[in-house]
């Protein structure tokens, strides 16, 4: 019944199987971003408290959800890697890294975007920037110590390892940060709440998440295709593919 | 010599005794060199300085930023002995004979861990009054400050020991274990300074001291498997 | 890369790894110990695989590396007190003995940093005898020893071996021991 698992697992039928999905990511992601950009940004009608400055939200949230959703998916591909030996597993997680990064500093930015309105400063210490922030570093931990390794085998497994251990801590750090700003609580500052939401504003917030959940499908897939050509550059079936 | 024959009870040697074994062992290493004890200890007291000296002598201002600078000091003071916990044995090669001891690498590393809390954060916490009276901390506030200490510098050992595993054979470690392991090292940042700020404005430090001792106990739990681990794949 | 390497030891038998410099002796020495473990392929102990029974294989075995792996601050008997203490209950008459046999009873109490190359290799040997392991595993253990010496490490060898033990010794010079002994060649 594992033999299935395992050929799911090698590397030319993931390279194959990439390959194939990338098209349907990218034109959901165009449909759905599509949808919610413009509803969103245009039709969707004016906050009352914050103006037309909510709007950010469009593309801050989705981003500071799919940051969190990589850096989970590189943890887990990691265990797989570690523990049942995929060697696919360390493949996922090497891909997966830049693009949580990236999405967690477009988080940030596009925080700090929102919040100059709001607090009349670009970084106020708001707790759920400042775990995003945080994150960042954990990203910044791990993309350091897989290439520190001479044997990169081990430095998959160590970075593996890493994210397992920040996965686990992730909850406890944003708890942390939740507390402390509340012990720190200034009057100037405002967290960047959510309005609530009529359906006029949460389809497209929805629609949004849908797409940048599709975008990052298709880059994590085109990342992987590189990533296994280059993990795999002995083998002959690479010579084949590269030659097609 | 009868090669099938089984370890028996009285010559083989229990997880208890080879974690003071082990301790013994890093202890003994340690008193041996006693300046590479002092030093982490005189760079604690250095970068307290710093502060007074960057910002601004005016008491009730030490006293504001007191519980953060001492916390922020405390930490990279420790970090500073944590890139030795395993560096050596790696390098001479004990740390296989470790490894093939018979004994878990998990015991292994509780023991060495806390032996080297005991000579770097133990050591740490007794020093600090010195250092919050220069702060201008309160001595009101000294004894959830040292408590806090205690706590915040074993959880920092355990933190450590895990990044001192993942970066045992590396080249320039140190600076890469830090980097790994302050990230970390922010939720007891945070409640152990929450806590001495709440100490010393006299409100109840409770709520901050037992976050921070729930966290030294989850640590404690799961970080020398973490750090074992890491090992494994460093001798590997 | 070691591929294709399959070996058997038996005991009142010595394996002599041999080969040219790069060919994976000490590789496949730790892969033995189970320090390293392989991508394909295992090592067994008494019929049963050693990821099952690490502790009970590593209680059995002594193993030597390359480098003395001795602490230079500790005492050549601290070292050993610390180390073997690990494996079994050894008294300090014990180990002290172990160094006598091989001749550095005179540095029991020098710190280990204080003594010759030689000497160092001659504790790391009182430390594999008072192991009383079964199986020896060494690599190069004749480095840095002078003609006594390595008179010394073949009578061991022999009196282990001949007592009943394993051991998987590298070394690339040939070994004249009057004990039963296989070789295996690994090619650079």
């Amino acid at each position: 019944m594992w033999t299935w698992f395992y050929r799911l697992a090698s590397p030319p039928h993931v390279y194959r199987v990439a390959a194939t999905l990338i098209p349907w990511f990218l034109t959901a992601a165009a449909f759905a971003i599509g949808y919610g950009a413009i509803a969103g940004l245009v039709f969707a009608p004016p906050d009352y408290q914050q103006g037309d400055a909510f709007r950010i939200i469009y593309v801050h949230a989705p981003s500071g959800w799919i940051s969190m959703f990589a850096y989970s998916t590189m943890a887990v591909a990691g265990a797989i890697g570690l523990i049942w030996r995929i060697k696919m597993g360390h493949a996922v997680a090497a891909a997966v890294a830049p693009i949580g990064a990236s999405f967690t500093v477009l988080a940030l930015v596009t925080g700090s975007l929102w919040g100059r309105p709001m607090w009349g400063t670009y970084w106020a210490w708001d707790p759920r920037l400042t775990s995003e922030l945080i994150l960042l570093f954990l990203f910044a931990g791990v993309m350091s110590l897989r290439p520190a390794f001479e044997d990169s085998n081990r430095g998959d497994r160590a970075a593996a390892l890493l994210s397992i251990v920040g996965v686990v801590n992730v909850p406890i750090i944003h708890y942390s940060v939740l507390w402390w700003n509340s012990l720190h609580q200034g009057a100037t500052v405002a967290k960047l709440g959510k309005p609530s939401m009529p359906p006029s504003m949460l389809l497209p917030l929805l629609s949004m998440m849908l797409g940048f959940m599709c975008f990052f499908g298709a880059v994590l897939c085109m990342r992987l295709r590189g990533e296994v050509l280059n993990r795999e550059r002995q083998a002959t079936w690479v010579r084949e593919a590269i030659k097609s | 010599m009868n090669v099938g024959r089984p370890i028996e009870a009285e010559t083989s040697v229990g997880a208890r005794r080879a974690m003071m074994l082990i301790m013994h062992r890093e202890l003994c290493l340690s008193f041996r060199r006693p300046e590479q004890l002092l030093q982490p200890l005189v760079f604690f007291l250095i970068v307290t300085t710093l502060f007074p000296l960057g910002l601004s002598v005016q008491l009730s201002l030490l006293r504001d930023m007191a519980p953060g600078v001492l916390w922020v000091a405390a930490l990279l003071s420790s970090l500073l002995s944590l890139d030795s916990l395993f560096k050596n044995d790696a390098d001479d090669g004990t740390l296989e004979q470790l490894a093939l001891s018979g004994q878990s690498l998990a015991t292994i590393v509780i023991a060495k861990t806390l032996a080297h809390w005991l000579v770097s954060g133990a050591a740490l916490v007794l020093v600090s009054p010195v250092v919050a009276i220069g702060l201008n901390i309160p001595v009101s506030a000294f004894a959830t400050m040292l408590l806090g200490l205690a706590l915040g510098t074993l959880t920092l050992s355990w933190l450590g020991a895990i990044g001192a595993g993942l970066t045992v054979g590396l080249r320039r470690g140190n600076v890469l274990l830090s980097l790994i392991v302050l990230p970390l090292a922010m939720p007891l940042l945070i409640f152990g300074a929450g806590a001495t700020d709440r100490a010393i404005s006299g409100t109840s430090a409770a709520g901050a001291l037992y976050f921070l001792a729930s966290l030294c106990v989850f640590t404690s739990t799961l970080a020398p498997f973490a750090a074992a681990a890491a090992l494994r794949i460093a001798l590997d | 890369m070691l591929k294709g390497v399959s070996l058997e030891v038996r005991p009142r038998e010595l394996l002599h790894v041999a080969g040219p410099n790069g060919a994976g002796k000490t590789t496949l020495l730790r892969v033995a110990t189970g320090l390293l473990r392989p991508e394909q392929g295992g090592v067994a102990w008494l019929g049963k695989s050693i990821a099952n029974t690490r502790p009970e294989y590593q209680w059995a075995l002594a193993y030597a590396s390359h480098e003395p792996a001795l602490k230079g601050d500790l005492t050549a008997l601290e070292n050993l007190w610390f180390m073997v203490g690990l494996k079994r209950r050894a008294t300090l008459a014990e180990l002290r003995d172990c160094l006598g046999r091989t001749g550095v009873a005179g540095c029991a109490d020098l710190p280990v940093r204080v003594l010759s190359a030689g000497q160092r290799r001659r504790v790391v040997m009182a430390r594999v005898l008072a192991a009383r392991a079964v199986l020896w595993l060494l690599d190069e253990p004749f480095t840095n020893l002078d003609a006594a010496g390595s008179a010394l490490m073949s009578a061991l060898l022999e009196d282990h071996v001949n007592g009943g033990g394993l051991a998987l010794v590298v070394a690339h010079h040939d070994l004249k021991l009057n004990a039963t002994q296989r070789r295996l060649e690994l090619q650079g």
